[in-house]
């Protein structure tokens, strides 16, 4: 093509012309020699205001006065009694139940995401048995209310007083009587890691869905097993999609075991009752347990980010995770003061 | 008929449906050892679902693949092929390397460790062994330098090539290529191919789908074309490409070149 046609089209629109013409090739001039009109270089040499956004500082002031306003009545209202949740606050009692809940959310979390992990292989896998028997599971976990279930295996033993092995309406071959089997302790992980179980597989399993076909097409055609390439190249990739669910269902379940406490099981919330039960001073030893849970959910929170950085790896043009501390990152979200982020990795 | 002429990939009678959409209506074809066939084709004349079969990605409805006198995916027993367990199936894949369209190169992992999982999961090797191959590896397809890289760093001329020195560390006796230059910017499709041909000159034993006339026309020893999930042209490349018989492929030669 020659010059001539190049420059066909930009003749045709008067006044218009491409903007791509106005930085010639390098080695060559200009199609047209470009003009220079009288303004132009004050509008070069004028400073750039950017949009001033009155909005953002209004809203600011009203929460501010509003966060004000919350602190005063946290303070000057003197039936929080503050001095008897300072009191209270590293009782040995309360430290006890505080264990309670912390190894009982660990157990059940840890218990209940071997099973759910199952749960979630059984639902994608090609045997129809095994996808029947995984729907079914999670439909009917997720339809009973927990609380029904921790009562449930609390009160075996008035379902069932005797559990044996042997053929169905046959012989018995060995059998016990269940009336001492389900402590409270062990009902309540029994019941909660069940849950737990049904809600971490669909997490779980929609991880999986998330990872492109593709990947173990690729591992599978290099001669990996299935279990390796599940290991390895899946579940990695998967992670990103389950980490936030999964910080979201372990938070949950932290607080969600403090239903425990009506088959008196002594976890954080209800040692608390047991003190207010004798010393009537209900509200401040709910706010001890309340500070409690936020003070472990808020180091959940920052565990969550370490996690989320981990398998952010490999996912930005520049392969590390942002070399950002929590702090940035924190200070980035603030709508009124930070920048809009919308490089973050793993953040939502 | 020696055991030397005995071609290394026979396929007989391959039929393949999704549904009521037949892909495959009936291939025969061989590919002797050190030999390089690119299969041509419209798309959805059944190329990539013949090369999948190859390595058994895909089943077959019918007839079957043999490489190096295995049946890919089956155990004969008189009168019957019994499907392999994906156990077997995975030893079976592990001679025949694959490159596809869109690299599926692991995303989470560096160029290195692409290249050495392979190795050390399925044949064994240790971590030292691997990564001193894979280096070389890279180095063979011009990527010296960018072991600790990621995927997702590098172009896609760059990806396909760490996606060959994949598929290479394995010591596949075949390596089969899916349009692996089809997801590229036109600029970067000669790197790739140079290493394609590298390969070739080498002799290594290559079946590849591809729209790259010129790559048929230089490197490849047969040019099979493909309508309609039957093979309706083969030859050397010279005469399918300059002077095809069949009027599907005489208009589809127009239309790319």
């Amino acid at each position: 093509m020659t010059q001539h046609d190049l420059s066909g089209p930009a003749t045709a629109v008067p006044g218009h012309p491409p903007p791509d013409l106005t930085k010639p090739a390098p080695g060559r001039g200009p199609l047209h020699p470009l003009d220079s009109r009288p303004g132009d270089g004050e509008l070069l040499a004028a400073r750039l205001v950017p949009l001033r956004r009155p909005g953002q500082w209004i809203s600011a002031g009203v929460l501010l006065v509003l966060f004000a306003m919350l602190v005063h009545t946290l303070v000057a209202n003197d039936r929080f009694q503050w001095d008897v949740v300072g009191r209270y606050f590293l009782r040995g009692s309360i430290l006890h139940g505080l264990l309670l809940t912390l190894w009982l959310t660990a157990a059940v979390m840890s218990s209940g995401y071997l099973l759910g992990i199952g749960i979630a292989a059984m639902r994608l896998s090609r045997n129809p048995v095994l996808r029947g028997l995984s729907f079914g599971y999670v439909w009917l976990i997720r339809s009973v209310p927990p609380l029904v279930q921790l009562l449930f295996w609390y009160e075996l033993a008035s379902l069932y007083p005797r559990l044996s092995v042997g053929v169905p309406f046959g012989p018995e071959f060995a059998g016990f009587g269940t009336a001492h089997l389900f402590s409270g302790i062990l009902a309540a992980y029994v019941g909660l890691t069940l849950d737990v179980a049904a809600f971490s597989g669909e997490i779980v399993r929609g991880g999986i869905l998330s990872v492109d076909p593709g990947q173990s097409e690729a591992a599978r055609a290099l001669g990996l097993r299935e279990g390796r390439i599940f290991r390895r190249i899946v579940l990695p990739q998967a992670m990103p999609a389950i980490v936030p669910a999964s910080g979201n269902l372990l938070i949950g379940m932290l607080k969600a075991t403090s239903i425990v406490s009506v088959i008196a099981v002594q976890d954080l919330l209800y040692s608390t009752q047991l003190i207010y039960n004798q010393n009537f001073l209900i509200m401040p030893l709910l706010l001890v347990a309340t500070l409690w849970y936020i003070v472990l959910t808020t180091l959940l929170s920052i565990g969550q980010y370490y996690v989320e950085r981990h398998y952010a790896r490999g996912s930005n043009r520049a392969g590390r995770p942002p070399a950002r501390g929590l702090w940035q990152v924190a200070r980035s979200n603030i709508p009124l003061f930070g920048r809009a982020r919308t490089d973050l990795v793993g953040l939502s | 008929m020696t055991a030397d002429e005995r071609p290394l990939v026979r396929v007989r009678g391959l039929r393949k449906s999704f549904g009521a959409n037949v892909v495959l209506d009936g291939i025969d074809l061989d590919v002797r050892e050190g030999e390089v066939t690119v299969l041509l084709g419209p798309s959805g004349s059944g190329k990539s679902t013949l090369l999948r079969c190859v390595n058994h990605l895909e089943r077959p409805d019918a007839g079957f693949v043999e490489i190096g006198g295995d049946i890919v995916g089956y155990r004969r027993d008189g009168t019957r092929l019994h499907e392999l367990r994906s156990r077997s199936v995975t030893r079976q894949r592990a001679d025949v390397g694959m490159v596809f369209q869109q690299f599926n190169l692991f995303p989470h992992m560096t160029v290195l460790e692409n290249i050495t999982e392979a190795p050390v999961a399925v044949r064994g090797l240790s971590r030292k062994q691997a990564a001193a191959r894979a280096r070389e590896l890279v180095a063979r397809v011009g990527l010296a330098g960018r072991e600790d890289s990621y995927p997702r760093q590098m172009s896609g001329g760059q990806q396909q090539r760490v996606a060959i020195a994949r598929a290479l560390a394995m010591e596949p006796r075949l390596l089969l290529f899916d349009e692996p230059t089809s997801a590229l910017d036109p600029e970067l499709v000669g790197e790739v191919l140079a290493v394609m041909q590298d390969l070739a000159l080498s002799g290594m034993t290559m079946i590849v789908v591809t729209h790259e006339i010129g790559f048929a026309r230089k490197v490849a020893d047969t040019v099979v074309f493909l309508d309609g999930g039957r093979i309706i042209e083969s030859g050397a490349p010279e005469d399918v490409l300059t002077d095809p018989r069949h009027e599907r492929a005489r208009s589809f030669l127009a239309a790319v070149l």
